[in-house]
């Protein structure tokens, strides 16, 4: 197991300002997770960490050693490639075996960890196959066993199920759950995902032009985004924006929507506001729609008259489209919520759990 | 319109395919048969009128004559020029050709400026190639001509393996890399396997070319270092020319090319296919 330390970590490329001075500690035994869009930095980053890229500055300790400038074989880690980069002309026992045979491992000890790395993932029927005679799970399952046996302190995953199909995926996404939970190594995994990040990650960094937008806890980035962005980037479908206007006379704070309609926030609502009027985008999450019958709504949930325009079911949720404030929104309701409702309908928006974004900084209020 | 096509018409189109196909196959063949056929007949068959399509019997004396008078070991000369220089620009050419795959070296004008060196016809420098090779004491030495095939074949086996190089993922070096590779143990244990029938296919190709060259070991031998296709010429007077000793003379010079295609073939078609098809 180990810690790893980054300081300040810069990298260009040409002109390109790729990471713009990362500042990150992962503890010992932590699954952190690197999400982000495409163009984000993710990659380079664990690039970076695995001395495939040259840094421009910075400093990176891997188990309080620092290996800045090391090349990748001496900073004792194991990697797990997004296109399974397993060597077609090998066996899946040579495969696995290659990198203890690379660092001069004794046969019988290397025949020991790929019989118990083959076991753990449940490969050992395929160990005299070739690569072209493997599946696309079977063959990340060989490149998984291969990071498995050299027993390194820190595990780097590219993005490792990006291509697999969907059912194959929750399925490894699983498998690789229950490995952390296993060997407890440190692991750090890319993935443009966020669901892979949300149900994998101890912790989530999630990245932004090089820059770390934000990190911590699945559900702390979820419910407490500090951004925008980050709260666009969770969840899916994705957080409702709504444009309005923030207002504040006392103690009392109103968000005013451009139908007009004005919605009381309730007083535990965490946003402070220093104007009177302030220009904000409500951030409502598709779970936080819900529709209102005719009972009372607990304090802090508002009705809002509304029309069904799109109905999508899926068997376990409905999307509903719809429009709030003359904003397209997607709600999303429970299997049978929509039956035998009209297209005229009020959503029962709880207010408790919104967000109030200011769109010239991008920042939560 | 229809193109669905009644049995009977589906027939007579077959019959003509491989009746076209059998005319281009005896077109190709038939002077590849000829020579051969020469080459074992005596001098009145091959004047005969009309030919003589079948040697009335395999006679090896225009063979034994080549070994006899020693015309023979032309045909190692070449062996020797050719294996050696394909060699050497193989091995030199493979590393210059991972550099620029892998490390971008010199960007894209080197690559471009290597492969440009291949575009220049040969005979425009036979002359200062003379000259320097005078002046350098190598006329008429196995060194001399290994040295300039070498220098031929390096361009074209430096393009054609940083395709192949280029065509491998990254991610297999990189993993190899991390998994405890030095650079070097990169290159033999993973590129070198993997870029197997590229290599067969460029080594071929670089050995015919060397094997076939005319025009420089013409210039550049005398008597020392005679090769195969130099000798043929030897046997091309005013007034006669020896065609069973140019047949036969063929024949052998012909045969470590084909015994060298028919052992790499599997390679060959996968290696030319591979750079064909570019993923």
């Amino acid at each position: 197991m180990a810690e790893v330390r980054i300081k300040d970590l810069h990298k260009h490329y040409g002109h390109t300002h790729a990471l713009k001075g990362i500042d990150l500690t992962v503890g010992d035994g932590e699954f952190v997770v690197f999400v982000g869009p495409s163009g984000c930095g993710k990659s380079t980053l664990l690039r970076s960490i695995a001395g495939l890229e040259e840094i421009s500055r910075g400093d990176i300790e891997i188990g309080g050693r620092v290996v800045t400038g090391l090349r990748p074989r001496d900073r004792d880690i194991a990697m797990v490639f997004q296109n399974y980069a397993l060597y077609p002309h090998l066996t899946v026992y040579d495969n696995i075996a290659f990198g203890l045979r690379a660092r001069k491992v004794a046969e019988p000890e290397i025949s020991r960890r790929v019989d118990a790395a083959a076991e753990m993932l449940g490969i050992t029927t395929l160990l005299s196959r070739l690569p072209r005679q493997l599946s696309g799970g079977q063959r990340q399952r060989v490149a998984i066993g291969r990071a498995i046996v050299r027993q390194a302190p820190l595990f780097l995953f590219d993005e490792p199920l990006s291509n697999l199909d969907a059912k194959l995926r929750d399925e490894m996404r699983n498998e690789i759950k229950r490995l952390h939970k296993e060997i407890s190594t440190t692991m750090i995994y890319v993935t443009h995902d966020q669901v892979e990040a949300m149900t994998l990650a101890d912790r989530i960094v999630l990245l932004r032009d090089g820059r770390i937008e934000q990190q911590g806890a699945p559900l702390d980035l979820f419910e407490r985004p500090a951004t925008g962005f980050v709260a666009g980037f969770l969840g899916s479908p994705s957080i409702n924006l709504v444009p309005a206007k923030l207002l504040s006379r006392g103690a009392v704070r109103t968000v005013l929507l451009e139908t007009g309609e004005q919605l009381e926030l309730p007083p535990t609502h965490r946003v402070e506001a220093a104007e009177p009027e302030k220009p904000v985008l409500l951030g409502l999450r598709p779970q936080h729609l819900a529709v209102a019958g005719a009972a009372a709504l607990p304090p802090g949930v508002v009705r809002v008259p509304t029309r069904a325009e799109l109905i999508q079911p899926t068997g376990t949720r409905t999307f509903v489209t719809a429009r709030i404030g003359g904003t397209e929104v997607t709600a999303e309701f429970g299997a049978h919520e929509m039956q035998g409702q009209d297209a005229a309908l009020e959503f029962a928006v709880d207010l408790n759990r919104c967000l109030l974004i200011d769109p010239a900084t991008d920042k939560v209020l | 319109m229809s193109f669905a096509a009644t049995p009977r018409q589906r027939r007579i189109r077959l019959t003509l395919r491989y009746a076209v196909a059998a005319i281009v196959t005896v077109l190709f063949l038939f002077p590849v048969y000829w020579l051969f056929a020469i080459s074992f007949k005596t001098p009145d068959e091959i004047f005969a009128v009309p030919p003589v399509w079948v040697p009335g019997e395999l006679r090896l004396d225009n063979y034994l004559a080549l070994f006899k008078e020693g015309d023979a070991a032309t045909i190692w000369n070449s062996l020797v020029i050719a294996g050696t220089s394909s060699a050497l620009a193989m091995a030199l050419g493979t590393f210059c050709a991972y550099s620029l795959a892998r490390f971008n070296t010199g960007g894209e004008n080197l690559a471009m400026w290597i492969i440009s060196q291949r575009m220049m016809p040969p005979i425009v420098i036979v002359f200062p190639v003379f000259l320097a090779f005078v002046y350098a004491g190598m006329v008429d030495t196995f060194h001399g001509l290994i040295l300039l095939y070498t220098a031929f074949n390096l361009p074209y086996v430096i393009w054609m393996m940083r395709g192949y190089i280029a065509d491998i993922p990254l991610e297999l070096e990189e993993s190899a890399l991390v998994d405890g590779c030095t650079r070097w143990q990169t290159f033999w244990k993973v590129v070198f396997p993997m870029a197997r029938s590229g290599l067969m296919a460029t080594a071929v190709f670089t050995f015919v070319f060397a094997w076939n060259d005319f025009i420089f070991a013409l210039i550049l031998t005398r008597t020392e270092v005679i090769t195969f296709p130099v000798q043929l010429t030897h046997y091309m007077g005013g007034q006669s020319q020896f065609w069973s000793k140019i047949s036969a003379m063929s024949v052998l010079g012909t045969l470590p090319v084909f015994i060298a295609v028919t052992l790499l073939q599997r390679y060959l078609v996968r290696g030319i296919s591979l750079g064909a098809v570019k993923g």
